[in-house]
């Protein structure tokens, strides 16, 4: 691809439009895209959609906004593209959009404008952001002071990784391997045993209306909760926030610093201070989620007040079905922390059979009492 | 993390400047005019796909069924030599496309099964090392004294075990499937970007070792964990839905031909009502072939509640979803479609 032709503006235009919309369309991914086409020979629509969604999606998140943008850049299905959509690079000449470069720009190619992807990119629904914007300096002290305190790391469980270790095991490649060093001559045996990793640890926080004075200091809570300790245990913890759908926001909250982390959760999170149905966003986490594996073996804990708007037997059955699958749940309720608190919140009640550990969530102390209980001190 | 990302972008520019080289080009030092005569019969012959619609045809003569988009992406993994990553609920074949790949090529179906705590020498190689000290024994019985030849020896091919990362680089043509890749930890995951990207294991006594022809590799996972990204950058993104009516009823047809018609189309009908059910469980396609399988073995030519009570145990595998499927009226269900068809 020596000069950058029409055809292939078009759908670096598409990777930028892809890209607006939030999916990952890195420039080595839509070199990947063109050289698919390439082989491909870009004739029909369908595989103009399939080599991009192939080539520029990461995950099943990705393939809703891919279809919206697809649909929005190229025009919809089966419409004759009209003067705003852009034409199939390859409408005109069939076999060379890509490979050739003395192709005429068609009509409208070189009309690719950021703004008019963006525009395309938000989604339809109108729900509520959360503005992070405007932190009090005494909110900055105590996300400061989070920082320095938490590392939520889940309680050890031995992992099937193999280490050095002085007793154990016999470990016959050590071993042996010492032994050629030595010309063969049997020396000390070395031994494994199995290494300990901490358990990963699932946060769902409710973003809900009743628990928007909470809602902010949790998230807090989880980005800091994420970032301390070391590498590997970073990975290891997924956060999650529950209202009136379910969101991934762990990779919002990669960003190191809890500014940049909260405001990529705010623009995430679509359901902000909405209604709560604890027991479907359960079971929506559980079937997405929780069963394939993610809460297997793993501490959950769940940051809500236990409101809940849906029926609770549905949240109960959902609660046991998690409490099957987890090692432990742990449920924070900032409410909890009153004087004369009683839970009798329908869906609270419904849970709390199925709960290991039942802590507040009130405050600072509180959460570094929730952080012990997930690393497994005996004092829940 | 900072080494990851080195070693991606070193090998962006080496395995594009490798491929633009074409396929004509083999390994340095192997002699052209030697393998130009048997080209024919070439294992990248057997690779040589013209467009989709040729690997659609030949997927389906091995008795693997599938759409536009899953024959768009075989396409490209054996055009652009990328992996196919496969994702989606369980049993909806993304293992068995594996078989079928391999069925299609005519090449050894070379399987890793991921599992925590699984490295390197589980993975790719291993030493022989009893073999090792047996060899190093025997030269010392028969007095050998050059030291530096003897140490060469030790870490000769023959003492290699190959592993099925190894086994697939070796073996030409391969299809590789790397199973529930999400299983694996995270140190497993960085060192599999380093091979799918190069096609090359570098074993420190011996040098660097390098697919001429590049496996067809599949990566299947579950997502129980989130696959790091610059592995999924390497490959064609694939998710896998549960198929349609038409399509799962002319899977379970040609996966079991002995089956009669009436009972396949019945049996289809049910599980993809079953579907949209709210279970904990969705039954994948191998359940509805599993469930026509039963029936066939009990004699059945025809589907009737009773009987789909009774054998539900070859669909649903949780005590909730057969309890909430015993509510439903599955008669009803029978006789709408019977009434449709």
């Amino acid at each position: 691809m020596a000069a950058v032709d029409g055809g292939t503006a078009v759908l670096v235009g598409f990777g930028r439009a892809l890209r607006a919309a939030g999916l990952d369309a890195g420039p080595d991914r839509v070199q990947t895209f063109l050289r698919a086409l390439d082989v491909l020979g870009p004739r029909r629509r369908a595989d103009v959609y399939w080599a991009g969604r192939l080539t520029l999606c990461g995950g099943r998140d990705d393939l809703d906004r891919y279809d919206r943008v697809f649909a929005g850049y190229f025009g919809p299905r089966g419409r004759t593209p009209g003067p705003r959509a852009r034409p199939l690079p390859a409408a005109s000449s069939p076999r060379s959009a890509v490979r050739e470069t003395d192709r005429a720009p068609g009509p409208g190619e070189d009309g690719r404008r950021p703004g008019a992807a963006t525009a395309l990119a938000s989604p339809a629904e109108v729900l509520r952001h959360r503005d992070v914007a405007a932190l009090t300096a005494a909110e900055r002290e105590q996300v400061r002071r989070l920082l320095a305190a938490f590392a939520l790391r889940g309680e050890p469980r031995r992992s099937a990784r193999l280490r050095p270790a002085r007793r154990g095991a016999v470990d016959p490649r050590r071993t042996v391997r010492e032994w050629l060093r030595r010309g063969g001559e049997p020396a000390r045996l070395r031994r494994r045993a199995r290494a300990e990793r901490p358990r990963r640890v699932v946060l769902l926080v409710d973003v809900s209306g009743s628990m928007t004075p909470y809602a902010d200091a949790l998230l807090r809570f989880a980005h800091a909760a994420a970032h301390r300790g070391p590498a590997g245990s970073r990975a290891a913890t997924e956060v999650f926030t529950i209202g009136t759908r379910l969101t991934r926001v762990t990779a919002a909250l990669e960003h190191r610093d809890p500014e940049a982390a909260l405001a990529a959760v705010a623009a995430a999170v679509p359901d902000w201070r909405g209604g709560t149905r604890l027991g479907e966003m359960l079971r929506a986490f559980l079937d997405r989620w929780g069963q394939r594996g993610m809460a297997r073996g793993a501490v959950v804990v769940v940051l809500s007040d236990g409101w809940e708007r849906g029926d609770p037997s549905l949240l109960a059955a959902q609660m046991r079905r998690l409490h099957r699958l987890v090692h432990r749940v742990v449920w924070a309720n900032p409410r909890k922390g009153r004087p004369g608190y009683a839970p009798l919140a329908a869906g609270m009640a419904a849970a709390l059979p199925s709960v290991d550990a039942f802590v507040e969530g009130h405050s600072v102390a509180a959460l570094e009492h929730l952080a012990a209980v997930v690393r497994g001190a005996e004092d829940a | 993390m900072g080494g990851t990302t080195a070693g991606r972008t070193g090998e962006a520019g080496d395995g594009g400047a490798r491929r633009a080289a074409g396929p004509a080009a083999g390994p340095p030092g192997d002699p052209q005019d030697a393998r130009d005569p048997q080209d024919p019969q070439d294992p990248q012959d057997a690779q040589e796909v013209r467009d989709p619609q040729e690997v659609r045809r030949r997927l389906e003569d091995v008795g693997y069924l599938v759409d536009e988009g899953l024959a768009t992406a075989c396409f490209l993994a054996l055009r652009l030599h990328r992996p196919v990553f496969c994702e989606g609920d369980a049993g909806v074949g993304k293992t068995s496309l594996a078989g079928a790949l391999a069925g299609m090529l005519d090449a050894p179906l070379i399987r890793l099964q991921c599992y925590e705590g699984i490295d390197a020498s589980q993975a790719l190689y291993d030493w022989d090392f009893p073999r090792q000290l047996l060899h190093l024994r025997a030269a010392e019985a028969a007095g050998v004294t050059d030291v530096e030849r003897l140490e060469a020896e030790l870490y000769d091919r023959r003492f290699l075990v190959e592993r099925p990362l190894l086994r697939a680089l070796r073996t030409q043509p391969s299809v590789l499937l790397v199973d529930e890749v999400d299983r694996a930890d995270d140190e497993f995951e960085a060192f599999l970007l380093e091979l799918l990207s190069e096609y090359s294991v570098t074993v420190p006594e011996l040098g660097t070792l390098r697919a001429d022809v590049p496996p067809v590799v599949v990566l299947t996972s579950n997502r129980t964990r989130e696959v790091h990204d610059a592995l999924k950058r390497r490959c064609l993104y694939h998710w896998f839905d549960h198929p349609s009516f038409a399509r799962e009823l002319a899977i379970v047809r040609s996966r079991l031909p002995a089956v009669s018609a009436r009972l396949a189309e019945q049996v289809t009908a049910l599980v993809q009502a079953l579907r949209s059910e709210e279970l904990v469980k969705p039954p994948g396609v191998a359940e509805t072939i599993d469930w026509a399988e039963a029936l066939d073995a009990l004699g059945a030519t025809e589907l009737d509640a009773e009987l789909a009570v009774a054998t539900l145990g070859s669909v649903l595998k949780y005590r909730e979803d057969t309890e909430r499927a015993r509510s439903l009226d599955l008669s009803a269900i029978l006789a709408l479609r019977a009434a449709g068809a």
